[in-house]
């Protein structure tokens, strides 16, 4: 058992009910367990919805939100990705001043960091950038120096590498 | 298949799920319910006299039968009134059912008369609850609320019912069995782990049995009476395991905790196994869990996962039914004989024993205790109220059976007593029922003496009376310099004219000479409940006390000089 905190990211899959998300809020909530992220939507089965949640906690934290996850009637399973080889992205929207004399250079790290400009009016450039939080970060903090009006992130989703999927166990 | 509307669905419902009673209230959107109970009348209404009252008395119900009891009440004011009854039950894994009425869904949200999101108030309290939409899912749905209220560690569920539900049309069939989805029971044993406890046993020194609820819900009595007898480990439980093995037995140590017998926690805090078994190490258990059997391995069997670590981590674990993880385990155990440890045990318990304080003059509780036990010889269901006479009942009462001692014990609650014990008397109508309460929690629910008489009920209502609030004055006595703030509730109604008045039988009891006769009387009363009104010693404590967060240290025996 390690007994640092640091980053965990969980999928739980749940029936798509309504007061289903706030049954889980309310249990991190209550139990004092904190949310970093929940990102929520239904799957490829209508009657599940999935979230993903990134948790900072030690080990035995981590584990206990596990276990008290899982008693909650309408969850159907919970999958600690914390171990396990897995590909993770979110989703910013950036608003960012982009007078004339400087759109080139915002474009130019637009583009070093894959991301696309997707509005743009007389004084501002809206980006879409999709990544894991490291990379979501890095262009956040480089366009910083030209003025951020807004951000929005989607928080993170998760999926494990290869054939496995939540619903058959990774 | 019959054509009903979703109130008759409803009652219909229970009944096929082999409810034979409901504690409850009507109100104005449960009026449709009530009239198919008035249609249905194989559901038996008992009419309370406050919500919690109901709910309490649905608690007592289902901790006395095993059974899962039900209660309804209205929306808005009837189902909050609910909510400490609800918290009550699921502090203590008790399988309760509540259905609610609600306002029609199409007003939902707009503050109609009488709303309250009760589902979104009760979601921390409740195992799980339900909001009924479509009286399509009516059967499916009460069906599946009970299931889930019964099965795994049990807890109160919650329906709540909208007055449209209630009106529309539906065909009614009972469902077929139900098991959601994502609802997991746990059902597998690690049949390794239990390897691992028998190693541990054989292994172990000097071992110890801490033995909470969670055998009494299983029926694990038995088996964990043999399992100690195979092996002379000797057990001690929590409050919620009183009558897991009969206090009677050589092999009890009686309660462990704050307020447990010194023997029990000196033979937890020195053992060098700890064996918990339905229980979940609660600070009024553990005292500062730094000191907490530290010397000791734990092993952890519960039906619960999330418990497995949750306070202290095991050294082994074994989630499962604890009767069926005993039995498993008494067949692969070797026996063991009494060795030195026990002798050791039987010294401390030699040392510090239980006593009735001796007093001419003043009438001590503990002896009232101590005569009620001896009067029923153990054998009685006896309901406790919360604060100093429930930790005198809990350590001068000796429970034989399971199910026969009942108390609110997580969540502390004064004014569970009496109406519990109306439960208990409905569910188990040949058995005598004592209510022990305090004159202060009494106070609280005492309005629930209506349907006692009406009902013809013979419960014994043992009121340790000493003006106070007598736990809180006794932490003031001992933690704060004496400062008695707001504690004296001297000014009281006269309760022999109370039960009068309710047309129960009152005494009062003010001497010890007194205390047999007064019970006798009361024992044979068998058509309404007698108060007894016992005048107690004013200022007596509770003895053994281990101070909040603290350990075996600081354990005081009597009253420091």
């Amino acid at each position: 058992m390690n007994d640092k905190a640091r980053m965990h990211t969980i999928t739980v899959l749940v029936e798509n009910k309504p007061g289903v998300l706030a049954r889980v809020s309310g249990l991190f909530a209550r139990r004092g367990f904190n949310i970093e992220s929940l990102a929520v939507s239904i799957t490829d089965d209508p009657s599940v919805s999935r979230m993903t949640i990134v948790v900072s906690g030690d080990d035995s934290t981590l584990d206990q939100i596990n276990r008290q996850t899982n008693k909650l009637i309408d969850v159907i399973k919970v999958v600690d990705y914390s171990e396990v080889p897995r590909i993770e992205r979110e989703l910013a929207l950036i608003k960012v001043d982009a007078e004339n004399q400087r759109r080139a250079e915002i474009m130019q790290i637009v583009d070093i960091f894959h991301a696309k400009i997707i509005d743009i009016s007389e004084t501002s450039f809206t980006i879409e950038v999709t990544g894991n939080t490291d990379k979501v970060d890095a262009i956040e903090r480089l366009l910083t120096p030209f003025g951020i009006r807004e951000v929005v992130r989607t928080g993170k989703i998760a999926m494990a590498r290869g054939a496995v999927t939540a619903a058959s166990g990774v | 298949m019959e054509r009903m509307n979703g109130a008759n669905a409803l009652v219909q419902s229970l009944i096929d799920q082999g409810v034979e009673i409901v504690f409850g209230i009507p109100g104005g959107v449960m009026i449709p319910i009530y009239d198919a109970l008035y249609e249905r009348p194989k559901l038996r209404n008992m009419l309370m006299r406050h919500e919690q009252g109901a709910a309490h008395a649905a608690d007592g119900y289902s901790r006395a039968t095993g059974k899962v009891g039900v209660c309804f009440a209205t929306s808005g004011p009837g189902a909050t009134n609910l909510v400490t009854g609800l918290a009550t039950a699921y502090m203590d894994s008790i399988p309760m059912l509540a259905v609610t009425g609600q306002v029609k869904t199409t007003s939902l949200g707009k503050d109609a008369f009488q709303e309250a999101d009760i589902v979104g108030v009760t979601m921390p309290i409740t195992k799980h609850n339900y909001l009924l939409k479509d009286v399509a899912d009516l059967p499916r749905t009460v069906a599946e609320a009970l299931y889930v209220a019964r099965t795994g560690r049990p807890g109160p569920v919650l329906i709540d019912v909208p007055a449209d539900v209630s009106f529309a049309m539906t065909n009614y069939e009972p469902p077929g069995p139900v098991s959601p989805r994502s609802y997991k029971v746990w059902n597998e044993i690690d049949e390794s782990a239990l390897d691992d406890v028998a190693r541990l046993i054989a292994e172990a020194q000097r071992p110890v049995l801490y033995v909470g609820g969670g055998v009494i819900t299983s029926g694990a009595s038995e088996v964990l009476t043999k399992l100690s007898e195979k092996t002379h480990i000797l057990v001690t439980t929590t409050l919620m395991g009183k009558g897991a093995i009969p206090e009677t037995h050589p092999h009890s140590l009686g309660m462990l905790g704050m307020h447990g017998t010194a023997y029990a926690n000196k033979a937890v805090h020195e053992c060098d196994l700890l064996i918990a078994v339905g229980a979940r190490f609660d600070d009024r258990v553990t005292g500062k869990l730094a000191a907490f059997a530290r010397k000791a391995k734990v092993i952890h069997i519960d039906i619960d996962p999330a418990e497995m670590g949750k306070t202290v981590q095991p050294d082994v674990a074994i989630v499962g039914d604890c009767k069926q993880v005993l039995e498993k385990l008494l067949d692969i155990i070797a026996p063991r004989e009494e060795t030195d440890w026990n002798k050791q045990i039987m010294q401390w318990r030699n040392e510090f024993p239980l006593h009735c304080p001796a007093d001419e003059e003043r009438l001590m509780p503990q002896c009232v205790i101590g005569k009620v036990w001896e009067m029923t010889k153990g054998e009685a269901i006896v309901v406790t109220d919360v604060g100093q006479h429930q930790m005198w009942t809990a350590l001068f009462y000796k429970v034989t059976k399971p199910r026969r001692f009942l108390s609110s014990g997580g969540l502390g609650t004064m004014g569970y007593g009496f109406p519990a014990s109306i439960g208990a008397q409905v569910g188990c109508p040949d058995m005598p029922v004592f209510a022990i309460c305090g004159d202060g929690g009494f106070q609280m629910t005492l309005q629930e003496l209506a349907p006692a008489v009406e009902h013809k009920l013979p419960i014994k209502i043992i009121l340790l009376n000493n003006g106070y609030l007598g736990m809180v004055r006794q932490w003031q006595e001992l933690f704060w310099n004496g400062r008695y703030s707001g504690v004296d509730i001297s000014v009281q109604p006269d309760f022999v004219k109370l039960a009068e008045a309710y047309d129960a039988i009152g005494i009062r009891v003010d001497n010890l000479r007194d205390v047999e006769g007064a019970l006798k009387r009361a024992m044979e009363v068998n058509d309404r409940p007698t108060i007894i009104d016992f005048r107690i010693s004013r200022e007596e404590n509770v003895f053994p006390m281990i101070p909040a967060g603290q350990s075996i240290e600081e354990m005081m025996v009597n009253r420091p000089r």
